[in-house]
């Protein structure tokens, strides 16, 4: 007739942090390698060309790393100060930075020595970059200017002197070689159009600019400063579209991932958030040991490199599935498909008497052991090591099972000291716990009635026993202050309630003190 | 609020409204009938000889099963009372008794349903029992001197007079066995109908018919493991001389009988088995007597090997506790009944052959959740099997399916806390249920609220969400909002809130899907919530504080306005439909019926009846109101914007009334009459404090039935196999059409003929039916429209004839593969067309034959 029903396992709502596509995705990535530099890392950026080796400026070097190895390939060491923005052109080969003292270098990534220096700005120069074109650099320095340069001439072909405050960050247009945005800490973001003098766009981000960033479609622009992420529309002229407030401190550094798809940033409260883009909500989080200054995705999204206060380079790779594949379909060869097929096409002839096999369901331990009315073992079953720690619900649900079944007393009796101390070690770790404490209440008080003659006979369990009792003590104090916090909140809420809104406010209040008050109930019944 | 107005107002409006109903008393026209659902497990079923049907007891009706499709054939119809017994007559396997507590005795012929004999006895019968040995007399229990006070009965031979008639007073009684016990499983004849045991308490009779005697073996009542060996039942085995008794304690007893023996105090010998841990209930032997079966509360039937009970075999997990096992006089099938109102069939290799389940009506006779109806399959949903809910369907008086709402392995064990289901709820478009289940234990109490939402592709509910411990006590009332955009349930609890459930989606898309979370946690002065009831619009929500009725708004969860009405706490509350939706009824413990008018928030009317349960139809305006009144119930119906009945009924029911609910009807009533009106769009069904589903039948409604019987009772003269229903049907038709030329009120059951036939055809299980290529001929062949009705004329038909033979003649050279049968329902017709046509058919065949013919003279010829 009907089949045996198996003990049905409790399953609770995760509290934690819900597993969706884009958590798998970023946890795909391998522990970080970390990597000493000497300085503080300001900057690191991706070569555009495969094999997509990085360049990483930190204190006065400039240091290019393969995409695997450990050591750097090429490092550039003529800075007489601290180097900054070591910035590939779009076509691999050739390197821009500026640095304390005021110079724009240009490098031969395969050289060793500059190629061009750039001398005019008076201070020291944060920023640099190639225009679209690859003929020309911009610069923003902390002389408030920004200035554009030819590479060949080393002349100066423009200056725009509009900012107010040092001109920390900016970037060139992909698509427009006359086009460039500069963020600067006189909290605005300008975008200026080389055929003008005068900058064509202003957006007020509020905060010291310290990033910007241009979507791939370049109708959107980013902009960090503070503890705010800004995305601007640059087609309604500069319309604020959202503002993110992730971060506690600072955002120090943007960048983009997957096409335009996830927006990273980089804070020097030692997190990096992944946004979506379309949606603008933080999808998945990385923590790091140090306050982040710089961060850059490899354009194949095979490594995602963090730059720290600390001088840490870490640098994170994906997990390739397929290196673990081999090893574990090679040991277990499944069975041929005539394995399968055998017997089960078969026809039965007219005067066959067809003999159904009875389908086998697979029951646990102590399901079975349920089924055959053995009690005791199924609590065995449930006890053993890998069951208890792992999944103390599983136990949870056989001894409610058995209370159901009125056999929970005799499954508790008749326990030699080990089996005494399994179960009283497992009542100290679990009868705290709100999900599990009605019933293992219960378990307590049966265990205390049934073992009381046997209490002082073996040290082990009479040590268990007080520490139970330590621990429910303990939780009763707990309870105790919980009341009076609950008690306290209800007068306030009684107070500041005014009348018309009392009914709204009431009610929500109600609402969420609902929760708080039924997991103390479950608390002091547990006591 | 004018309820505090004037008294006299108030007074002169109740008074209207008694005086009304002592008018309307008097009428007729609805009757209070007794639907379906009654025990089929009251006695033991039996199986023919040839182990094609079941017979079972249900109510004061014998029902037919079929062994193989579980469909029921045929319903025996006759007794005025609870059928007590039934009996294969031993000298006619085609024939079967039956015995009822009216008094009499009828022998029926199963296989046509048909009534042969009654013989009346005029006391109670309580049990029958037959032997081959016995031919022409029946043993019957009687309650002792005819005195139906007594707790004694008496075991007497019945003979059975000879006489012709329908109808014959059976007046020669035979006593035989004095102090049994009416319980029919108690007595047994043993071999060969030699002897009859029967058991009583602690004692054992063995009545001998050779010489007459009476041997009695008293055990002791105080046994010193204490007084639980009385007897339960009694099984002889067919072969052997050898009683088989079961015992309260478990025990199953085995005594050697002998005649020689069995007086001498001492030597009786007996053995014992035991494996039941409580009470065996039933015991069989089979035919053959090589296996004893026995079954009790565990629900595991156990098969035990005569003469080696060491070895014994189980069928587990029946479902619910056996109450009779029968088997099949061949052997072949094993039956058990259960306590859940179903009956099990089994082969002897234990395989499930057929389940008859029939209403459960609760394992204690209790129906805890609401009368429900589920919108999609327009069944009734209520308590079933523990920890179940079932679909009924009214209409076919069958039960559609189970829902497995606890999902817990069931302990057959008495005294033990189960999860029992105590509340539900339906929305409104059928796509979601809301159960409650609860255990309490001591202080301590279990509840869980769980969700199922309707699967379109399994065609049945799935468990979506569950919540445990949803209020921190027992939850009162529980409704779903009636508004079709959101669904939203409100439960109210013990613990003083109230709390809404929404259906909310889980904030990243990629999860399982939508689940249900708490919304909305309400609660006024420390209240205890009784009674929760949504708007017709779905904007209103009405919550019940004791004396006080809560109106909330839905969208702000703002609350509105109280109304209150004391003393007497809220007993029940609902709102008016369709053009009273502005009306709130409430009815208190203090023997008041109020109508609220929402828009001026003030008493519209009040009336002091005691109602004790308020039922708004949801298809009309119409509220029924059940109040009691001295010990009887009274049925109002009204509607909420007059304080005046439309219909009333006195003394509806003894007792109290449980639940009711309106079941939307599958038709429309097109009655005009003011007081069958409420009836047109649903119907009224209703439990009774002894748990019988009744329901209101309107006179018309009745007639219906009985017409639409009558021409059921003409069908199933003829044993109905499919062949008979596409071919017989034809003939038959011929005669009916005769019968309507004679009787011309019967012409509208002869309409739908075709569409029964279909009806029919549908009906009959696949497996049965001929090949789909023969049906199809007679299924077109029956939508064609007959000519013959318009035909009057002469020389036209004479025409039609000559046109026919052509006909005919070609499809002769075309092998003439055209039947007789086909041609039905072009032949039939009026009765003067008749002749001609059969010497039509007459000369086909005879054509037919003079073609073979020249062929075999031909070879002939030829060789």
């Amino acid at each position: 007739m009907a089949s045996y029903k198996p003990t049905r396992i409790q399953t609770f709502p995760q509290l934690g942090e819900k597993v969706t596509q884009d958590t798998l995705y970023w946890r795909n990535y391998k522990a970080p390698v970390q990597i000493k530099e000497f300085g503080a890392v300001t900057k690191v950026d991706f070569s555009p060309l495969s094999p997509y080796n990085y360049a990483v400026t930190a204190s006065t070097r400039i240091q290019i790393y393969g995409p695997y190895s450990q050591e750097p390939v090429r490092s550039f060491t003529r800075f007489k100060d601290t180097a900054y923005s070591g910035t590939f052109r779009s076509d691999g080969q050739l390197l821009v930075a500026g640095s304390e003292e005021a110079l724009i270098r240009l490098f031969d990534v395969s050289g060793r020595v500059a190629l061009r220096e750039y001398t005019g700005h008076n201070k020291a120069v944060h920023f640099t970059d190639f225009s679209a074109d690859r003929f020309r650099i911009l610069s923003g320095s902390d002389d408030y200017t920004c200035r554009l340069w030819d590479i060949a001439t080393s002349t100066e072909l423009g200056r725009y002197g509009e900012h107010t405050d040092y001109v920390r960050c900016g970037t060139p247009s992909r698509l427009n070689p006359d086009l460039f945005i500069t963020g600067s800490y006189d909290h605005t973001v300008k975008v200026f159009d080389v055929r003008n003098e005068r900058s064509v766009m202003t957006m007020d981000h509020g905060q010291p600019v310290e990033s910007v960033l241009l979507f791939p479609s370049e109708g959107l622009l980013v902009s960090a400063g503070g503890r705010y992420v800004k995305v601007w529309d640059m087609l309604k002229g500069g319309q604020v579209l959202v503002s993110l407030k992730n971060h506690h401190k600072t955002v120090t550094c943007l960048c983009m991932s997957g096409a335009g798809q996830r927006l990273l940033s980089g804070s020097l409260d030692r997190h990096v958030k992944i946004y979506s883009t379309t949606t603008y909500k933080v999808v998945h989080n990385f923590n790091y040991a140090a306050s982040i200054l710089s961060i850059a995705v490899a354009p194949d999204e095979e490594s995602i490199v963090v730059g720290m206060t600390n001088g840490v380079l870490s640098v994170k790779h994906k997990k390739h599935t397929q290196d673990q594949k081999p090893a574990g379909s090679g040991s277990k060869r499944r069975p041929a498909y005539r394995v399968f097929v055998k017997g089960k096409n078969y026809m039965p002839k007219q005067d066959d008497f067809l003999v159904r096999k009875q389908e086998k369901v697979n029951l646990q331990p102590y399901d079975k052991q349920l089924k055959s009315f053995q009690v005791s073992k199924a609590l065995d079953s449930v006890l053993k090591p890998h069951v208890r720690l792992k999944m103390p619900e599983v136990t949870v649900a056989v001894i409610q099972e058995l209370n159901r079944r009125g056999t929970l007393r005799n499954a508790l009796a008749g326990r030699d000291e080990k089996g005494l101390s399994i179960l009283l070690s497992f009542l100290i770790r679990n009868i705290v716990d709100s999900r599990f404490a009605p019933i293992l209440v219960t378990v307590a008080e049966m265990v205390l009635d049934i073992y009381m003659k046997v209490v002082g006979q073996s040290a082990v369990v009479d040590k268990q026993i007080l520490k139970l009792q330590e621990l429910i003590e303990k939780e009763i104090d707990y309870q105790q202050e919980l009341m009076e916090v609950l008690g306290m909140i209800d007068t306030l809420f009684a107070t500041i309630t005014t009348k018309k809104e009392s009914a709204s406010l009431q009610s929500q209040a109600v609402n969420g003190l609902a929760e708080v008050r039924g997991e103390q109930d479950q608390r002091v019944k547990a006591t | 609020m004018r309820n505090r107005g004037s008294p006299r107002e108030r007074e002169s409006q109740r008074t209207k409204f008694t005086g009304q109903v002592d008018k309307m008393v008097a009428s007729v026209e609805v009757r209070v009938a007794r639907c379906g659902g009654s025990r089929i497990n009251f006695i033991e079923p039996i199986i023919t000889l040839d182990s094609r049907f079941l017979l079972c007891a249900s109510g004061d009706e014998v029902h037919v099963y079929s062994t193989n499709t579980e469909e029921r054939v045929h319903i025996l119809q006759g007794h005025t009372d609870l059928v007590t017994g039934l009996r294969l007559n031993p000298s006619n396997h085609l024939q079967v008794y039956s015995c009822s507590l009216d008094g009499t005795v009828k022998l029926w012929d199963f296989t046509d349903a048909l009534l042969i004999k009654t013989y009346v006895v005029r006391y109670k019968i309580f049990s029958l029992y037959v032997s081959k040995n016995h031919a022409g007399t029946v043993f019957i229990i009687l309650p002792m001197a005819g005195n139906t006070n007594t707790e004694s009965y008496q075991l007497v031979a019945l003979h059975l007079p000879k006489t012709t008639g329908p109808e014959v007073e059976a007046t020669e009684i035979l006593s035989v066995l004095s102090d049994v016990s009416p319980i029919q499983r108690a007595t047994s004849f043993g071999r060969g109908g030699e002897f009859i045991a029967s058991a009583n308490g602690v004692q054992l009779t063995v009545y001998f018919f050779r010489n007459q005697k009476t041997y009695r073996r008293v055990g002791s009542s105080t046994d010193k493991k204490g007084a639980k060996n009385r007897f339960t039942c009694v099984s002889c085995h067919p072969k052997d001389d050898c009683i088989a008794t079961g015992h309260e304690d478990g025990k199953i007893r085995l005594w050697q009988v002998q005649l020689r023996n069995f007086n001498q105090k001492k030597e009786y010998t007996y053995s014992t088995d035991h494996w039941h841990h409580s009470a065996v209930n039933a015991l069989h032997f089979t035919p053959e007597g090589t296996e004893l079966l026995s079954g009790g509360v565990e629900s595991v039937l156990v098969l035990w090997r005569y003469e080696a009970s060491t070895k014994k075999d189980f069928v587990p997990r029946l479902g619910s506790a056996i109450d009779h096992i029968s088997v099949s006089p061949d052997g072949s099938l094993y039956c058990t009944s259960h306590r859940d109102n179903k009956i099990v069939v089994m082969k002897s290799s234990r395989d499930i052959a057929a389940v008859i389940q029939g209403l459960v009506k609760g394992v204690y006779n209790d129906i805890r959740t609401d009368l429900l109806i589920d919108p999609r399959t327009k069944a009734l949903v209520c308590n079933g099997k523990p920890g179940h809910l079932q679909f009924y369907s009214l209409r076919h008086d069958k039960q559609l399916y189970n829902l497995d709402i606890v999902q817990q392995e069931y302990i057959h064990e008495s005294g033990l806390h189960q999860y029992e289901v105590t509340k539900a709820a339906i929305d409104a478009q059928g796509s979601w249920l809301a159960t409650v289940e609860e255990r309490q234990e001591n202080a301590e109490l279990d509840i869980s609220l769980k969700l199922w939402a309707y699967d379109e592709t399994t065609q049945s509910f799935q468990l979506n969400t569950t919540i445990s411990m949803p209020h921190e006590g027992q939850i009162s009332a529980m409704c779903f909002s009636s508004c079709s955009e959101t669904t939203m349930l409100v439960t109210t609890g013990q613990d003083g809130h109230f709390k809404a459930w929404l259906l909310a989606n889980s904030p990243n898309a990629q999860d399982e899907g939508a689940s249900w979370s708490c919304d909305f946690v309400g609660s006024y002065h420390h209240r205890k919530p009784s009674r929760c009831c949504f708007s017709a619009d779905g904007s209103l929500l009405a919550v019940s504080f004791t004396e006080v009725v809560t109106l909330w708004s839905l969208s702000s969860w703002e609350l509105l306005v109280t109304f209150s009405q004391p003393p007497g706490e809220i007993r029940d509350l609902c709102f008016g439909r369709l053009s009273c939706s502005k009306y709130l009824l409430g009815t208190t413990t203090k023997n008041l019926l109020c109508c609220w008018n929402l828009l001026t928030c003030s008493l519209e009317w009040s009336s002091a009846v005691d109602v004790i349960l308020l039922q708004p139809d949801p298809l009309s305006e119409n509220v029924a109101a059940f109040s009691l009144t001295s010990g009887n119930v009274d049925l109002f119906v009204f509607k909420p914007s007059e304080p005046r009945p439309l219909f009333s009924q006195k003394a509806v029911c003894s007792g109290s009334v449980r639940r009711a609910v309106f079941a939307p009807r599958e038709e429309m009533l097109d009655s005009c009459d003011e007081s069958t009106q409420w009836l047109n769009r649903s119907q009224l069904y209703f439990l009774t404090e002894r748990v019988e589903l009744m329901t209101f039948c309107t006179k018309s409604e009745e007639d219906q039935i009985m017409a639409s019987s009558k021409q059921l009772v003409i069908d199933d003269s003829v044993a109905v196999t499919p062949f008979y229903l596409l071919l017989g049907k034809h003939r038959k038709s011929q005669r009916e059409t005769q019968d309507t030329i004679s009787n011309q009120t019967t012409a509208r059951m002869q309409l739908p003929q075709g569409s029964t036939t279909i009806r029919e055809l549908l009906h009959t299980p696949a497996h049965v039916l001929p090949s789909a290529s023969f049906l199809c001929n007679m299924f077109v062949s029956s939508l064609l429209i007959s000519k013959s009705g318009v035909r009057e004329d002469g020389s036209c038909r004479e025409e039609e004839m000559e046109s026919e033979n052509e006909e005919e003649a070609a499809e002769q050279e075309s092998e003439g593969e055209m039947e007789a049968g086909v041609q039905g329902p072009t032949v039939q017709g009026f009765m003067t067309e008749l002749t001609p046509q059969l010497s039509k058919a007459q000369e086909r065949e005879l054509r037919k034959l003079r073609k073979t013919d020249f062929s075999w003279v031909g070879t002939l010829l030829d060789s």
